[in-house]
């Protein structure tokens, strides 16, 4: 019986601190689809989460009001390209790190691990002068190429590849494989772990970034999700239901992408933790 | 099997692009930030460029503005790090108490981790409206039955900065609780039985068993706590830029205004030195509190 108690105690605290870790999210899907002068009318009582007049006119006001395509390819595009080329490169690197044998390693990756502590907004000035100085403001390659080679992301392959059985290569090398190939062909197949933490983690820190491209963008031409909405949000005139839908609809391919593989998602975020 | 090869050449060739690239993009401009700290920059001055010795620090210390933005980032660390860990080891808790729909309920808790913060600032513009409509005012007056006095949170120098917290807490509590939870699931469960056939209540058994055994992932969730602190930036900068009074400007807030509304590149890497030293310091710390843990066991 007092077991029983303390169950239903247990479902009654998770029940509550669920709604209200939901409640935000259920406002703006509810609100994105109602009239616009509806959504702050309605936000202080229960109906704020009841769809009544639903309509996907928002959706086509966003559109209309803004170039969300537009948006969302840039950030597709930025994203994407650090994710897969950053995969390439710091993999390559911390196989370098991890299992070659060469003069001045030791050193090198201690530099690697020291710059790990370096946050963007630690190098965001002189970095941002930098860019301004080549003339790349208002760019892709601004937003991309600094950060395809990550330190972090160099340490949580190295911990991977250097956990992984010595015979895996020893057969390659036998059979005559070059080390690239050794790499591709051998250790590639067998860290589809790391590599999905990896990819997870970096798509999720730059689909969100909003410091950087904030200060290297000028015009909307390269300009990504994040700052996008940020300014959507201060075009007048202020429609709460625009501005929701816009936020619906940036955060949906994360989501999906999370609800789909949210098992790597918590893995990658435990990774780091132990890691780290 | 050939014993020892030596790799340099193509080890150097895996290693160059993200060599190259750290060098460039991290380690440079790390340096130069370390250099311009020390000058008088400032795109489109007249002035020339030369060496002022330690005057940028000694600005920024004596200027009120920056002042109230360290106070707010410690004060914002100093709050949210206790609050937001205790919550997420709440969570994390009662999500290990093998309860039926836990993974649906991680799933619920974890979900605000995955949406971009300058997404989450204007939802919670519109949560924060002024007014007994307002979503919180409305809730709050609900939970008071009417005791409520309804408020504009991002303009109130009172309550600006706790609504900022309260916003970062709900973003990042799930991030937390997971990899708590995981620090949970791998305390082997004999320890808990010895502990019980001891006679050891519940209480005794989080104090005496959950607590050592959960030591670095909480250290380590608080040390990521606190450095998120230090880098807030998104939310001041949509909900409440800075303001009302500078009740919530943060560093990052004041580098990013010294650099686009003065053009002031020194003092801004100034600004990015300090914030550098913040981060650094929190580092060593928890270098320092894993080796102690490393040398007890």
């Amino acid at each position: 019986m007092k077991h029983l108690l303390w169950r239903s105690l247990d479902y009654f605290l998770l029940a509550t601190l669920a709604l209200l870790f939901l409640a935000p999210i259920l406002m703006m899907l509810v609100g994105s689809l109602k009239p616009d002068q509806r959504v702050l009318v309605e936000a202080g009582s229960l109906v704020a989460f009841i769809p009544h007049q639903a309509s996907l006119q928002n959706y086509a006001d966003v559109f209309a009001r803004s170039d969300f395509l537009r948006f969302l390819l840039n950030s597709l595009l930025i994203t994407g390209a650090i994710v897969t080329t950053g995969l390439l490169v710091n993999s390559l690197a911390a196989y370098a790190f991890a299992r070659l044998q060469w003069r001045g390693r030791d050193l090198l990756f201690n530099l690697v691990l020291a710059l790990m502590i370096l946050p963007l907004e630690g190098i965001a000035v002189p970095l941002f002068y930098q860019v301004a100085l080549l003339g790349l403001r208002d760019t892709y390659t601004a937003q991309i190429l600094p950060f395809i080679a990550n330190a972090f992301a160099i340490y949580l392959f190295y911990s991977f590849f250097i956990g992984l059985p010595r015979e895996l290569e020893e057969a390659a090398r036998l059979d005559g494989a070059s080390t690239l190939r050794t790499f591709f062909s051998i250790i590639v197949p067998n860290s589809k772990p790391v590599f999905a933490s990896v990819a997870i983690l970096t798509f999720l820190m730059w689909w969100g970034s909003y410091l950087w491209p904030l200060m290297v963008t000028i015009g909307p031409a390269v300009r990504p999700l994040p700052v996008a909405i940020a300014s959507f949000y201060t075009l007048p005139p202020l429609q709460w239901g625009d501005i929701l839908a816009f936020g619906v609809m940036m955060v949906s391919p994360v989501l999906l992408i999370f609800l789909l593989f949210q098992r790597w998602f918590v893995r990658g975020v435990v990774a780091t933790a132990i890691k780290g | 099997m050939s014993g020892f090869r030596d790799q340099t050449p193509i080890a150097l060739l895996m290693a160059a692009p993200a060599l190259l690239g750290l060098a460039l993009f991290v380690l440079v401009p790390f340096l130069l930030a370390l250099t311009l700290a020390f000058t008088n920059l400032r795109l489109g001055s007249p002035l020339p460029l030369e060496f002022v010795g330690l005057e940028q620090f000694r600005r920024l210390f004596t200027d009120p503005a920056f002042l109230h933005a360290l106070a707010n980032n410690l004060l914002f660390a100093v709050v949210v790090v206790p609050l937001q860990t205790t919550l997420a080891l709440g969570l994390a808790l009662l999500l290990n108490r093998g309860l039926q729909g836990t993974v649906l309920f991680r799933t619920l808790f974890f979900m605000p981790v995955v949406f971009p913060m300058s997404l989450v600032a204007v939802v919670w513009v519109l949560i924060y409206a002024p007014g007994p409509d307002g979503m919180l005012n409305a809730f709050l007056d609900q939970l008071s039955f009417g005791h409520w006095q309804p408020r504009d949170f991002l303009r109130d120098r009172e309550w600006a900065l706790p609504a900022i917290m309260l916003v970062s807490i709900w973003q990042g509590a799930g991030f937390q609780m997971v990899i708590l939870l995981a620090g949970l699931q791998a305390i082997p469960s004999e320890l808990y039985e010895a502990a019980a056939l001891d006679g050891a209540g519940p209480w005794q058994r989080f104090r005496h068993i959950t607590l050592p055994q959960l030591r670095n992932p909480l250290i380590f969730v608080m040390l990521i706590t606190t450095i998120l602190a230090f880098r807030l930036f998104d939310q001041v900068q949509i909900m409440t830029r800075g303001g009302p009074d500078n009740a919530t400007t943060t560093v990052m807030y004041e580098t990013v205004q010294a650099l686009f509304k003065r053009q002031e590149v020194a003092r801004a890497s100034a600004m990015t030195v300090v914030f550098f030293l913040l981060v650094l310091a929190v580092t060593l710390l928890q270098r320092r509190l894993l080796k102690q843990e490393r040398e007890l066991s």
